[in-house]
């Protein structure tokens, strides 16, 4: 694992305009009611303590390791790893151009390749849990969400076109975490957005899907009001790993390391 | 380029020829051999997905606390074994990976691989890193979810990779009986390479 000076270093490297890209917060972490009601947990989920990147990957960021990986670039890369479309609008196969501005979060990028610049990092994609336990906090308190007008503040964004061009990364405040843009700049891939099984209860179906899934598991989801966070859900798990879209990006996480400070 | 570093540049490379010559051309874009993580099999010897390059195989992902589906997994793989002429038979690999790392170590994994009696000549039981467990599980379209009590949710697929590591075909009918339309694909993707030997 990556020591934090090292992480510091890269992060001065790649600083883009007054903001330093690649800035870690850690999140305390405990016990979390997530809007995944799953038949094992309740919806009830550990997050232990982690940390998070406080704002999405930009084009600047990325860039840097694509420049350092070439196997990511996008004449390089394998159709395993990305559809088509992979940074497909950026001027040259290492260059964002006009187009991708630095500070603007990198989208169009797979699942493979975003944990693949998370894991050069030292890091990996946040769970699911970690995200949405991150992203369930305002300015001011760690759970909003049952504020209706926080949700219609979310929800707002969701009515902007996605024509318009992304806003830049760190524009908008801090939550109380001290995190930027979990809502409002992009979508956001997660480790284990494959594991999303959003299905009443896959063993009630017919006689050849009894034995599809092992063991057992529906979810369901109680936060009906929940829209945005809903959103995600649905989005995600219709993904395959490959697939890129205009407006997905990431962000990294990784664990605490042993023996620093809680 | 100056003469001296020309020889000296031809000199390497053809050092490095024999090395070269081992893994021929490169692997087609979408192959699952792509892949690049270490895994370890029941055995304990470390190897690489590409290692199995040559031949098509069978890929399925498990783990060795499952009671109910994953056996009918290892039943289905055999299932496809017995199906097959002797000579067929001999062509085919199986690797199946598990999904919980974290409690299926080696000496896991080898007590399923001689409880089920497989035969180390075709069977590979084998774990690797979490991340590489969901790297394998996305190139073959697997689904799981780690459950409260340990168990996984997960969908249950057999997937043949051709001998560059292609993903031919796959089938959730799980059972001793083989999925007919899975087993023409085994049975086709047998006479190809077994015509190129």
């Amino acid at each position: 694992m990556r020591l934090l000076p090292a992480s510091l270093a890269l992060a001065s490297l790649l600083a883009v305009g007054p903001v330093a890209a690649g800035e870690w917060v850690r999140l305390p972490g405990g016990e979390f009611q997530s809007v995944l009601r799953y038949e094992d947990t309740g919806g009830k989920v550990q997050v232990a303590p982690f940390e998070l990147q406080k704002r999405p990957v930009t084009n600047a960021e990325f860039a840097a390791f694509v420049r350092d990986n070439p196997d990511w670039r996008r004449d390089q890369v394998a159709a395993l790893f990305a559809d088509r479309r992979y940074l497909e609008r950026w001027a040259s196969p290492t260059d964002p151009g006009p187009e991708a501005k630095p500070g603007q979060p990198v989208v169009l990028v797979s699942w493979f390749a975003a944990q693949a610049y998370c894991e050069a990092q030292g890091g990996r994609l946040p769970t699911w849990n970690e995200w949405e336990y991150a992203a369930a906090a305002d300015e001011t308190r760690t759970d909003a969400r049952a504020d209706p007008a926080w949700r219609e503040r979310i929800l707002s964004w969701y009515a902007v076109p996605s024509s318009q061009p992304l806003p830049e990364v760190g524009r908008s405040p801090a939550n109380a975490y001290g995190v930027q843009d979990l809502h409002g700049v992009v979508w956001e891939w997660v480790d284990d957005y494959a594991a999303m099984l959003v299905s009443a209860d896959n063993r009630d179906q017919g006689d050849p899907d009894l034995t599809r899934f092992c063991g057992a598991g529906a979810l369901s989801m109680d936060d009906r009001e929940n829209y945005a966070v809903l959103m995600r859900v649905a989005m995600l798990s219709a993904l395959q790993a490959r697939d890129t879209t205009r407006n997905l990006g990431f962000r990294c996480a990784r664990d605490i390391p042993a023996g620093a400070k809680p | 380029m100056n003469r001296i570093t020309f020889l000296l540049m031809a000199a390497l490379l053809a050092l490095a020829a024999p090395l070269a010559a081992e893994d021929a051309a490169p692997l087609p874009a979408d192959s699952v051999y792509l892949l690049e993580d270490v895994y370890t099999d029941q055995a304990g010897n470390d190897f690489r997905l590409a290692d199995g390059r040559g031949k098509p195989r069978l890929v399925a992902m498990f783990y060795t606390s499952c009671r109910y589906v994953c056996p009918l997994i290892v039943d289905s793989a055999k299932g496809v074994e017995r199906a097959l002429e002797p000579e067929e038979r001999e062509r085919l690999g199986i690797l199946l990976v598990s999904l919980d790392p974290a409690r299926d170590d080696v000496a896991a994994l080898k007590s399923v691989f001689d409880k089920r009696r497989l035969d180390p000549a075709r069977w590979t039981l084998a774990r690797t890193e979490p991340a590489g467990v969901r790297r394998l599980a996305a190139v073959i379209g697997v689904r799981y979810r780690p459950l409260a009590d340990g168990e996984f949710n997960h969908t249950s697929s057999l997937v043949l990779l051709d001998a560059e590591g292609r993903v031919l075909a796959s089938t959730e009918r799980l059972g001793g009986v083989p999925d007919p339309d899975f087993l023409a694909a085994v049975k086709a993707s047998l006479a190809v390479s077994g015509a190129t030997e």
